[in-house]
């Protein structure tokens, strides 16, 4: 026991003393899961919560042109900035290149004309039945010029989607309008009274979002709840600069040549690199998840609710910190220099995590990659921790993520013996 | 009395290779004795010391350690060697005692008798000034010294030296040189290996060259360097290995 003792005590020496790798460990998470949560956020802001400030160019004077003006307005997601009608085409592509705004909406000229012919002949066919309504001119529609959105090319397809989406409603609104008026006025030969017609119009069916979870919390995920899990595995597996380039350098150096000289197994020197890297990895975990609870308030971003089962959050960060450790063991096994190690290391472990999911969600992932990522370690562990932080899972509820990471720990294990075995360490 | 080794035919021949690094040999160094071995490059020098000290297997022969057959007892006979490999083995990122602590432990020794060497040893290679400054920071010569001290931390009854001395300065050699002699003195068996073969004429009373897989001569140096009518070491080598240039392979 005294033997194993003196080598954690000896690994956990050499690893404080290397700067570099501690900044790697510590540091660097600790940024990622700032500044991306940060990002995140105030995306999820921009969309939830702000309005997109668009550019306006009416050339429809028309009362159903102005009417889709106050429609986009009142949406809620749009922050008009109404242009001069005389403006043209390529004025306003300027301003979007020199991004003065990176949306803008054009209606055309005729849009209110269409509109009220749509509604003419909507109605003349919905009442033909029932009315002497003759054929009239609105049954020949003219040819209907697009609503024009012009977008900065940095504008992601996300956002353009949002937009796109905005518009329709608005529009829908405004033609559905001005059908029901016709159609109104068409039976009663009147106008439609305002009261009615706001009725008629307005949706009363609320929309209330629920995340689904296994607790029936009702807390809605965020951008901590998601980034602090994912970037807390990510500094779990970039352990492998420290631990691999630590073996690499025993083995150069001559110190395991020297061990196997030693009547002590040199089992006992790979166990304390698991144990003492496998402490760090949780280390690791206690830290980032105590700036999500304490520091992310502070900065304006929201808190990281942790489970309410905090035994599984134990063992899940323990058995995600071996599989970790049991990874960096297997590439500062097999490689032969540090440079090896750290570029290995390092592209591997951004591969993992990018097919894994943490870069990118897995459910968005196309089917060929839904295969590959379950030979991700990372993907088991991020779905074990999505479990407990965003499912509000028990430690029940982990093992199907649970058993196959431990299987790929173990795995890590064998070919770290065969390694060993193979550069003839054991 | 059990000779500290005693290796009876062996031969050796590495993975993949068709020629034999070691052929045939034989060796028999009493307790006490100062024994140095010596050859050209890629003569089977360093093979033949991992043989001896458990890093390599082999299947041809014998090779006993105190009467205790290597490959049979590991465990037993490593505790009976010390070893000072070439390359300076140690942690660069520690100080000389954390590394004695560490390298102490894995010995055998504990806590205790580890402290109470520390200081012994630190005294003896003239450290104690430098016991809490990181190794990497030390000249060849204190890295040297750690080297030697770290592989005598257990007191073995034997202990293998690669080239103990390569890249020192006078200063440091000598005290090197000394503290061996002082240790033989005390009844440790050494075998040395090395280019320095001034170094070797005052250091070692029996030797053994090397070459071409085979050992060509072996015995006291006196006796060795009177039967070839040889004065220096250096002369004797030259004339049982060839002036040829032995760059090994490459």
């Amino acid at each position: 026991m005294y033997k194993l003792w003196s080598t954690i005590v000896k690994d956990i020496r050499v690893m404080l003393r290397d700067k570099v790798g501690l900044v790697l460990m510590f540091l660097m998470p600790i940024v990622l899961a700032i500044v991306i949560a940060s990002v995140q956020n105030s995306t999820f802001e921009l969309v939830n919560d702000n309005k997109i400030p668009v550019l306006l160019l009416n050339k429809d004077t028309a009362e159903p042109a102005q009417q889709l003006e106050i429609a986009l307005g009142k949406g809620g997601s749009f922050e008009i900035h109404k242009i001069s009608g005389t403006t043209n085409e390529e004025s306003l592509r300027g301003r979007i290149n020199t991004k003065d705004a990176l949306v803008a909406i054009v209606i055309p000229e005729d849009y209110s004309k269409n509109v009220l012919q749509k509604a003419a002949t909507i109605t003349a066919e919905a009442l033909k039945e029932i009315t002497d309504a003759k054929e009239t001119s609105a049954n020949k529609m003219d040819t209907v010029l697009p609503v024009q959105i012009f977008y900065h090319p940095v504008l992601q397809q996300a956002f353009r989607s949002s937009i796109d989406g905005m518009l329709q409603s608005a529009l829908q609104f405004i033609q559905t309008k001005y059908i029901v008026r016709d159609v109104y006025h068409a039976i009663n030969e009147e106008y439609i009274p305002t009261a009615l017609e706001e009725q008629i119009i307005q949706n009363q069916t609320p929309v209330r979002e629920v995340a689904v979870s296994k607790n029936e919390g009702r807390q809605l995920p965020n951008a901590t709840q998601h980034n602090i899990p994912a970037w807390t595995l990510f500094a779990m597996f970039f352990i492998v600069i420290s631990l691999g380039s630590s073996i690499v350098r025993e083995k150069l150096n001559g110190s395991f040549i020297r061990l196997r000289t030693l009547p002590t197994h040199f089992g006992i020197a790979i166990l304390s690199k698991q144990i003492t890297y496998v402490l760090v990895t949780q280390l690791q975990a206690a830290v980032i998840f105590s700036i999500g609870i304490l520091a992310f308030p502070l900065m304006g971003l929201p808190a990281l609710n942790l489970p309410a089962d905090i035994f599984a959050l134990a063992m899940v960060t323990f058995v995600c910190g071996w599989c970790a450790a049991g990874f960096a063991l297997c590439i500062g096994i097999f490689s032969n220099t540090q440079e090896q190690a750290n570029g290995a290391g390092a592209v591997s472990v951004v591969l993992l995590a990018a097919i894994g999911g943490l870069l990118v969600p897995s459910f968005v992932m196309p089917p060929s990659f839904q295969l590959i990522m379950k030979f991700s370690p990372l993907h088991w562990c991020l779905e074990a921790y999505y479990n407990l932080f965003l499912e509000g899972g028990k430690l029940g509820d982990t093992w199907s993520n649970m058993i196959p990471l431990l299987v790929i720990t173990v795995l890590f294990q064998i070919f770290a013996f065969y390694g060993l075995k193979r550069k003839n360490l054991i | 009395m059990t000779p500290a080794i005693q290796i009876e035919n062996l031969s050796f021949t590495y993975k993949g290779n068709t020629q034999k690094t070691l052929d045939q040999i034989h060796l028999n160094v009493s307790e006490g004795e100062r024994y140095g071995i010596f050859g050209p490059n890629g003569a089977g020098k360093t093979t033949l010391i991992n043989i001896m000290t458990g890093l390599l297997s082999y299947t041809g022969g014998s090779v006993k350690i105190f009467g205790k057959e290597v490959t049979a007892n590991r465990k037993s006979v490593k505790s009976l060697f010390g070893f000072v490999p070439q390359d300076f083995s140690f942690y660069n990122e520690l100080t000389p005692v954390e590394n004695m602590e560490f390298f102490g432990a894995w010995s055998g020794l504990d806590k205790k008798k580890i402290g109470q060497k520390i200081n012994e040893l630190l005294e003896m290679m003239h450290l104690q000034d430098v016991r809490n400054k990181p190794v990497g920071k030390f000249s060849g010569g204190m890295k040297r010294r750690v080297n030697l001290a770290i592989a005598v931390i257990h007191e073995p009854r034997l202990l293998f030296l690669d080239e103990p001395t390569v890249g020192v300065d006078v200063q440091s050699r000598h005290a090197i040189i000394e503290y061996l002699k002082k240790l033989n003195e005390k009844g440790t068996t050494l075998v040395y290996t090395s280019h320095q073969l001034n170094e070797a004429e005052d250091l070692c009373n029996k030797i053994a060259l090397i070459d071409q897989s085979k050992i060509i001569g072996s015995g006291p140096l006196v006796e060795l360097l009177k039967r070839h009518h040889k004065y220096k070491l250096e002369d004797l080598f030259l004339e049982l290995t060839g002036r040829a240039y032995r760059d090994g392979g490459v």
